[in-house]
């Protein structure tokens, strides 16, 4: 089976999920005119109000709910059918987290699948702990073109979130960042940061016999550069497809879903992890399971 | 001590190892990247974020401004970018002659005005005392007087040229060359403002001539630092990168330059923010209220 999908490299409004809103709909209506028609468009982390927002998070936080009736009714139930993942600053309760919706649009819109963000970078530029919380977990869902996982950023950078998706039967692993440039040195032509993400978005893939897809948010906030460079994976670990330095692109991508059995018989990583993850995590002082992690003893 | 073991640095995860006195490769930039990058910096904050089409740029004939033009006009175009000369009455003819040289070579508009009654009316009248330390402090102040007021005049946006080098040992007029609204270069080393500027073509007699304020015949930043930027800049990026001290001059950097950065830098932390405002509240603007500058 193969999937065809975009990622849509965005430039959000700082601050206006209004006009913003409108843009991605307006966005969403140029990648579904193209052909093959994608069946899923993947918009950066926070593409409904740009990432840094300090106290302005919970002025511009909306329910997944909301977003999602929004969505549907600006692209309209005569569209053509399509899936949206979209990054934005999720309110519940009185909470704030860093979300990502996955919702299908058109005629049979439905609101299939939230992942709120779990590892909050707050060091250096980040301040994420100061406003916004933790999500409970990383797991995968079904949404009919294929079993997925979302990750938020510096999910990714935890190799544990990848296995975690895996495990769980996750085919896609759907990546959205806000990753602010940093790093000029000579020799990667490209700033620090997204060969860093180039080389973390290959090995996830290749660790674990999955496609992996980063969408990353573009433009400057305060200084700050978003740079793009947008990327897919295969279960090898090839790059598939690039997104291009600081503008705004629709990137088309297609994956071949058949191709995870072929990588994952190649070079069965993946199935020596599912062997012996269970055992590995018992038997693991460092796991925590069934034992204090080291040091967190109080009786002494 | 001895070396370290060859560095092979991840992508995107800058080199450790051991800081070494004459390796200046950690300051080594990707020029072309750079350029770029603050292409579109300047177009996001200038045009998307701010609504301006044309910018204003105080041209001294040295290698900042120059390099802050050259990336406007690749930015905006040559017709967007407004040059002024604003020379006071000890400024050199070199000064001069170099920023005609880059506006010419760049193909932007430029007007001087000179700004030695303005800075004498005040000095001359009141204060004629007043030694060159001063007197480079109200010539900076005044140089953002005119620059505003020509911004506003032309509906244009000020653009600053101050490097990371200048802004981490404080040698830079407070509220003067720090306050335009954007500023291009301010995470730039001196060093690497240098490589940009060839790459962009700022004309070599500007790029290998001793930056100086221009104040007194002869005067130079790096005589006035105490130090070549060359240096300073390498010992600046160790310690911002959490070598203190003790560690740089254990590695064989020199303790009286060391001693000479970390002091300026030490003193100067203050010239690098707002001013302190009381607080008297749980929404004290910055502190409690908490809205970046482009919400």
């Amino acid at each position: 089976m193969t999937l065809d999908l975009t990622i849509a490299q965005f430039k959000p409004t700082k601050g206006d999920p209004d006009r913003t809103l409108a843009d991605i709909v307006a966005a969403l209506e140029t990648a579904v005119s193209a052909d093959p028609r994608p069946r899923l468009v993947v918009f950066p982390e926070t593409a409904l109000t740009g990432y840094f927002l300090e106290g302005g998070v919970r002025e511009v936080a909306m329910s997944a709910d909301e977003l999602f009736g929004r969505l549907a009714d600006g692209y309209g139930a005569s569209s053509p059918s399509v899936d949206l993942l979209l990054g934005f600053y999720e309110l519940d309760a009185g909470h704030v987290y860093n979300s990502a919706v996955l919702a299908r649009l058109g005629p049979d819109a439905a609101l299939i699948h939230v992942h709120r963000k779990i590892f909050l970078p707050t060091y250096g530029v980040f301040q994420e702990e100061r406003f916004v919380e933790s999500g409970p977990g990383i797991g995968a869902f079904d949404t009919g073109w294929g079993r997925v996982a979302v990750l938020i950023c510096e999910d990714a950078f935890h190799s544990v979130s990848g296995a975690l998706a895996a495990l769980d039967g996750a085919e896609v692993l759907l990546v959205i960042s806000a990753s602010p440039a940093r790093g000029a040195a000579p020799g990667a032509g490209v700033p620090g940061n997204l060969a860093r993400w180039d080389m973390l978005g290959s090995m996830l893939a290749a660790e674990h016999g999955v496609f992996v897809v980063v969408s990353q948010l573009v433009g400057f906030e305060g200084g700050k550069g978003f740079a793009g460079g947008s990327a897919a994976y295969s279960p090898r670990g090839e790059r598939l497809a690039t997104g291009p330095l600081w503008d705004e692109a629709l990137v088309p991508v297609r994956l071949d879903l058949e191709d995870i059995a072929r990588a994952r018989t190649e070079e069965p990583l993946f199935a020596d992890l599912e062997r012996t993850w269970t055992r590995l995590l018992v038997n693991s002082p460092g796991a925590g399971v069934g034992r204090p992690l080291p040091g967190a003893s109080t009786d002494r | 001590m001895t070396p370290a073991a060859p560095v092979w640095p991840l992508p995107g995860i800058p080199a450790g190892g051991e800081p070494r006195p004459g390796d200046f490769t950690p300051l080594d930039i990707d020029p072309e990247l750079v350029a770029a990058w603050l292409v579109e910096f300047l177009r996001d904050e200038i045009r998307r974020r701010r609504g301006f089409e044309s910018v204003v740029v105080g041209l001294s004939g040295g290698v900042d401004s120059s390099l802050t033009a050259a990336l406007c006009v690749r930015a905006l175009g040559p017709e967007a970018v407004h040059g002024f000369l604003l020379p006071y009455r000890t400024s050199s003819e070199e000064s001069r002659d170099h920023a005609l040289l880059v506006a010419e070579r760049l193909g932007i508009a430029t007007r001087a005005i000179d700004i030695t009654s303005a800075v004498d009316g005040y000095l001359g009248e009141s204060e004629p005392d007043a030694g060159g330390h001063r007197r480079g402090n109200v010539a900076a102040r005044q140089r953002m007087i005119v620059l505003f007021d020509q911004a506003f005049k032309l509906r244009a946006l000020p653009v600053g040229t101050g490097n990371k080098s200048e802004r981490l040992l404080g040698y830079f007029t407070w509220h003067a060359d720090d306050s335009p609204p954007i500023n291009p270069l301010g995470d730039l080393f001196k060093t690497q403002v240098w490589e940009l500027a060839r790459t962009l073509g700022v004309p070599e007699a500007i790029v290998d001539k001793p930056a100086t304020a221009d104040l007194i015949h002869g005067q130079t930043d790096e005589g006035d630092l105490g130090i070549s930027y060359r240096d300073a800049d390498l010992i600046l990026h160790h310690l911002l990168r959490g070598n203190p001290p003790s560690r740089l001059e254990a590695c064989g950097f020199d303790p009286t330059r060391v001693s000479t950065v970390v002091d300026r830098l030490e003193r100067t932390h203050w010239k690098r923010h707002l001013p302190t405002v009381a607080m008297l509240s749980a929404t004290a603007i910055g502190e409690w209220y908490l809205r970046p500058v482009d919400y």
